[in-house]
C-alpha cells in the first residue's frame, strides 16, 4: 500500500500538499536552509538581481504583447499606439525597453565576478556552462525584440545580422533563407521573430531553473575561493542572504528608475523612431550598446566568414573556461599575477565595446583588431600559461578563521529566530 | 559597499559606451535650455501652444503629424471646447456611407491630424523630390532631439563659396550633409501670435522645438512626476532595507 510522505509542515493544508508534492520541503530546503558563505559580498547579489530583470522583462512583455501587432504594416505604430493611447502603455514599454539593457548590466557584472573569483572552476563547470549557454539565449531573446518596434535599426540590424550566418559554406544561405522565411527580412522575418521572441524568455526561465539547480548542488562560491567546511562557515540563506540581495535590488531598481523615468531613450537609437524603409539605408547601422564587444570583433576581422567565426568564438570560448584556467585556486585574491591580466581584460571588453561604436575605419579598426587579439591571447594562451608559472598566495585555511579573525557565533538557524537575539 | 561601488562603476562604464554610440555620429548641436528638462521640467504650455500654432500655420503644409490624434493636445491646456472647434477647423475623409461612398466630414477631436498628401509619392512631386518627413516623433528621431530640431529651424545660411548646391537645395548648417531641401521658412513675424510674444525666427523654433517634444512624447510631464515618487520611494526602502541588513547581521560578528 502506498504511504504519503511524513512532512514536517503543521499547516494541515500545506501538510497534505507537502506529502504528496514535496515542494515547501524543497524550498524550505532550498531557500530557507541554503548554507550560503559568510564572506559573500554585494557582487554575489547579481545573481537575484538578474532573475529579477527577467520576471520584469517576462511581466510587461505580456502586457506589451497584449497590444503588439507582429505585421510590417502595423507593428511601428502599434509601439506608438501603446506610447501614446494604451493606458500607462509608456511605463511598460520604456520599462522593459530599459530593462533589456538593465538586464544585460546584472548578467554583465555577474560574469565578471565570475571570472574574478574563478566561480568556474571545479565542481562548477556544468554551472558555468548553463549560464554561457543563459547568455547566448539572452543575446538571441534582446536582438529578436530589438527588431519588434520595425524602426530603421530594427530593420537594417536584423539585415545585418541575419545575414552573419550566411558566411559559412553551404549550409550558410539555407539557414539564412530560414529565418527570413523569405529572401530578405520581411513580414515573414518579423513574425517568427516575435514568436521567438515570446518564448524564449521562458526557455530562459527553464534555463535559469537548471542554473540553480546545478549551483545548490556545490554551494555558492565566496571571495576566498575556499570551499565552506560547515556551519561555523555559512549562514542560511533566509534571512541572511534574503535582506542583503534584497537591499542589492532596492539600489539597482533606483538606478533603473532613474533611466526609465528620467532618459528612458539615452540607451536606445533616435534611429528607431523612423519607421522601418528597406530603401533607405542609415548612416551607421550600430546594435545596441550589450553587443558592441562582440560586433568590433566581428568588423576587426578582413574575413567575413573569420569574423563571424570570431565572434562566436569569443562566447563559445567561454564554455571551455574551466579546462583553460590551469590554476587550482580559484580567487584572484590569492592570484597576484592573474588579478592584473583579470582588469587588463575588463578594460579590454571596454576598449573593444567603445570601437564598436565607432565607425570601422582609422584607427579604431586597428584598436578592435589589437582589442580582439588580446581578447583571445587572454583566454587561449595567457590563461593556461599563468596557471603554471604563477604562485598563489597562501589560502586561509577557512572562510570562519578568515573573516571574523578568531571567535564569532555560529550563524543563528532559520528557526532560532535570530531577530529576537538582537 | 566596495563591492557594490565597484558594480555600479562598472555599470557607468558600460553606459559611457552607450553614450559614445550617440557622439560618434552628426556634427555638434548646442544644447538650449528648456523648461521640460530635467527631473522636475515640465512642457512650457504657453510655449507648445505657440508651437502648435506655427505647425498648422506654417509646418502643416508639407509634414505630416500622422500618429498623434487631435485631443492629445488636451496636454497643452486646451479645454474640450478648444479641441473641438481645432478638430472641426479640418477636413477628414470618412466613410463609406450607405451609397459606397467616401465622403467629407469635419475633424473629430479624437481624429489624428490630417496629412497634406495623400501618399509620399504626391508630396516628392510637390516638393521638388524631396520627402518632407512626419513630425510625430520628429524630436527623438534624431541625434539630440530637439536640440537638433531648433539648430536645424536657425540653421539656414548662405552656402559656403566652395559648396555647390544642387537645383533646389538649400545650404542649412547642422543637417547631415548640408544639402536640403526644404527652404529657410521660418521669417521674423512669419506668424502673429495670439499672446502677444514677438515672433522672432528664434522664439519660432524654440517653440516649434517644445512644440514636437510634446507631440513626441505626451506622457512627458507624467512621466517624470511618478519618477519622482518611484524614486523617492525606493530610496527610503533602500534605507529601511539597509537598517533591517545592518541589525540581522550584527548578531553574526
Amino acid at each position: 500500500m502506498a504511504q504519503a510522505q511524513a512532512s514536517k509542515f503543521k499547516n494541515p493544508v500545506v501538510n497534505w500538499i507537502d506529502s504528496r508534492l514535496p515542494i515547501f520541503t524543497m524550498l524550505d530546503h532550498e531557500y530557507n536552509h541554503y548554507p550560503m558563505p559568510r564572506n559573500v559580498n554585494y557582487l554575489w547579489a547579481f545573481g537575484a538581481i538578474a532573475g529579477i530583470m527577467l520576471v520584469i522583462m517576462i511581466a510587461t512583455g505580456l502586457f506589451l504583447a497584449m497590444q503588439y501587432s507582429s505585421h510590417t504594416s502595423l507593428a511601428f505604430d502599434s509601439v506608438e499606439r501603446i506610447m501614446r493611447d494604451v493606458n500607462y502603455g509608456w511605463l511598460m514599454r520604456y520599462v522593459h525597453a530599459n530593462g533589456a539593457s538593465m538586464f544585460f548590466i546584472a548578467v554583465y557584472i555577474h560574469m565578471f565576478r565570475g571570472l574574478y573569483y574563478g566561480s568556474y572552476k571545479a565542481p562548477r563547470e556544468i554551472l558555468w556552462i548553463l549560464g554561457v549557454i543563459i547568455f547566448l539565449v539572452m543575446m538571441g531573446t534582446a536582438f529578436m525584440g530589438y527588431v519588434l518596434p520595425w524602426g530603421q535599426m530594427s530593420f537594417w540590424g536584423a539585415t545585418v545580422i541575419t545575414n552573419l550566418f550566411s558566411a559559412f559554406p553551404i549550409v550558410g544561405d539555407p539557414i539564412v533563407t530560414l529565418l527570413w522565411g523569405g529572401f530578405s527580412v520581411d513580414n515573414p522575418t518579423l513574425n517568427r521573430f516575435f514568436a521567438l521572441h515570446f518564448l524564449l524568455p521562458f526557455v530562459l526561465l527553464g534555463l535559469v531553473i537548471l542554473h540553480t539547480a546545478a549551483l545548490h548542488v556545490c554551494g555558492s562560491n565566496n571571495p576566498l575561493g575556499i570551499d565552506a567546511k560547515g556551519p561555523q562557515d555559512t549562514v542560511p540563506f533566509n534571512p541572511y542572504v534574503t535582506i542583503k540581495d534584497g537591499f542589492a535590488v532596492v539600489i539597482f531598481l533606483i538606478i533603473y528608475a532613474i533611466f526609465v523615468f528620467f532618459m528612458p531613450n539615452y540607451m536606445g537609437h533616435p534611429d528607431n523612431y523612423i519607421p522601418a524603409n528597406p530603401l533607405v539605408t542609415p548612416a551607421h547601422i550600430v546594435p545596441e550598446w550589450y553587443f558592441l564587444p562582440f560586433y568590433a570583433m566581428l568588423r576587426a576581422i578582413p574575413d567575413k566568414l573569420g569574423g563571424v567565426l570570431a565572434m562566436f568564438g569569443s562566447i563559445a570560448l567561454l564554455a571551455f573556461l574551466p579546462w583553460l584556467d590551469r590554476s587550482k585556486v580559484r580567487s584572484c585574491k590569492f592570484r597576484p599575477v592573474y588579478r592584473q591580466f583579470f582588469w587588463i581584460l575588463a578594460i579590454d571588453a571596454l576598449v573593444l565595446g567603445y570601437a564598436g561604436a565607432m565607425p570601422a575605419e582609422g584607427a579604431w579598426l586597428i584598436i578592435a583588431r589589437i582589442g580582439t587579439f588580446y581578447y583571445f591571447f587572454h583566454f587561449l594562451v595567457l590563461l593556461p600559461v599563468l596557471g603554471k608559472l604563477e604562485r598563489p598566495r597562501p589560502l586561509p585555511t577557512s572562510i570562519a578563521e578568515s573573516v571574523l579573525k578568531g571567535g564569532g557565533g555560529i550563524a543563528a538557524g532559520a528557526h532560532a529566530k535570530p531577530m529576537e537575539k538582537a | 559597499m566596495r563591492a557594490l561601488k565597484t558594480a555600479i562603476l562598472s555599470a557607468a562604464l558600460a553606459l559611457g559606451i552607450a553614450g559614445a554610440a550617440q557622439a560618434a555620429e552628426g556634427v555638434h548641436i548646442p544644447k538650449q535650455d528648456w523648461p521640460h528638462s530635467g527631473i522636475f521640467g515640465t512642457i512650457d504650455k504657453a510655449s507648445a501652444q505657440r508651437g502648435f500654432q506655427i505647425y498648422k500655420e506654417v509646418c502643416s503644409a508639407c509634414h505630416s503629424m500622422r500618429l498623434v490624434p487631435i485631443r492629445t493636445l488636451a496636454g497643452i491646456g486646451y479645454n474640450e471646447e478648444e479641441l473641438k472647434a481645432i478638430a472641426a477647423s479640418y477636413e477628414v475623409q470618412a466613410g463609406p456611407n450607405d451609397q459606397g461612398e467616401m465622403f467629407m466630414r469635419p475633424g473629430l477631436a479624437s481624429d489624428r491630424f490630417p496629412s497634406p498628401f495623400p501618399n509620399d509619392q504626391a508630396a516628392r512631386v510637390a516638393n521638388n523630390g524631396a520627402l518632407p518627413p512626419d513630425l510625430s516623433l520628429m524630436a527623438k528621431a534624431r541625434v539630440g532631439g530637439e536640440d537638433y530640431v531648433y539648430a536645424f529651424l536657425t540653421g539656414f545660411e548662405e552656402a559656403p563659396a566652395d559648396v555647390h548646391l544642387m537645383p533646389g537645395m538649400n545650404y542649412n548648417k547642422v543637417f547631415p550633409g548640408h544639402q536640403v531641401g526644404m527652404p529657410n521658412i521660418l521669417q521674423p513675424d512669419g506668424v502673429t501670435f495670439a499672446d502677444g510674444t514677438k515672433a522672432t525666427v528664434e522664439q519660432q523654433a524654440h517653440d516649434v522645438a517644445t512644440f514636437l517634444t510634446f507631440a513626441a512624447e505626451p506622457h512627458l510631464d507624467a512621466r517624470k512626476q511618478m519618477g519622482v515618487k518611484v524614486v523617492l520611494f525606493l530610496i527610503v526602502l533602500a534605507g529601511l532595507m539597509y537598517a533591517v541588513k545592518r541589525k540581522l547581521w550584527s548578531t553574526l560578528h
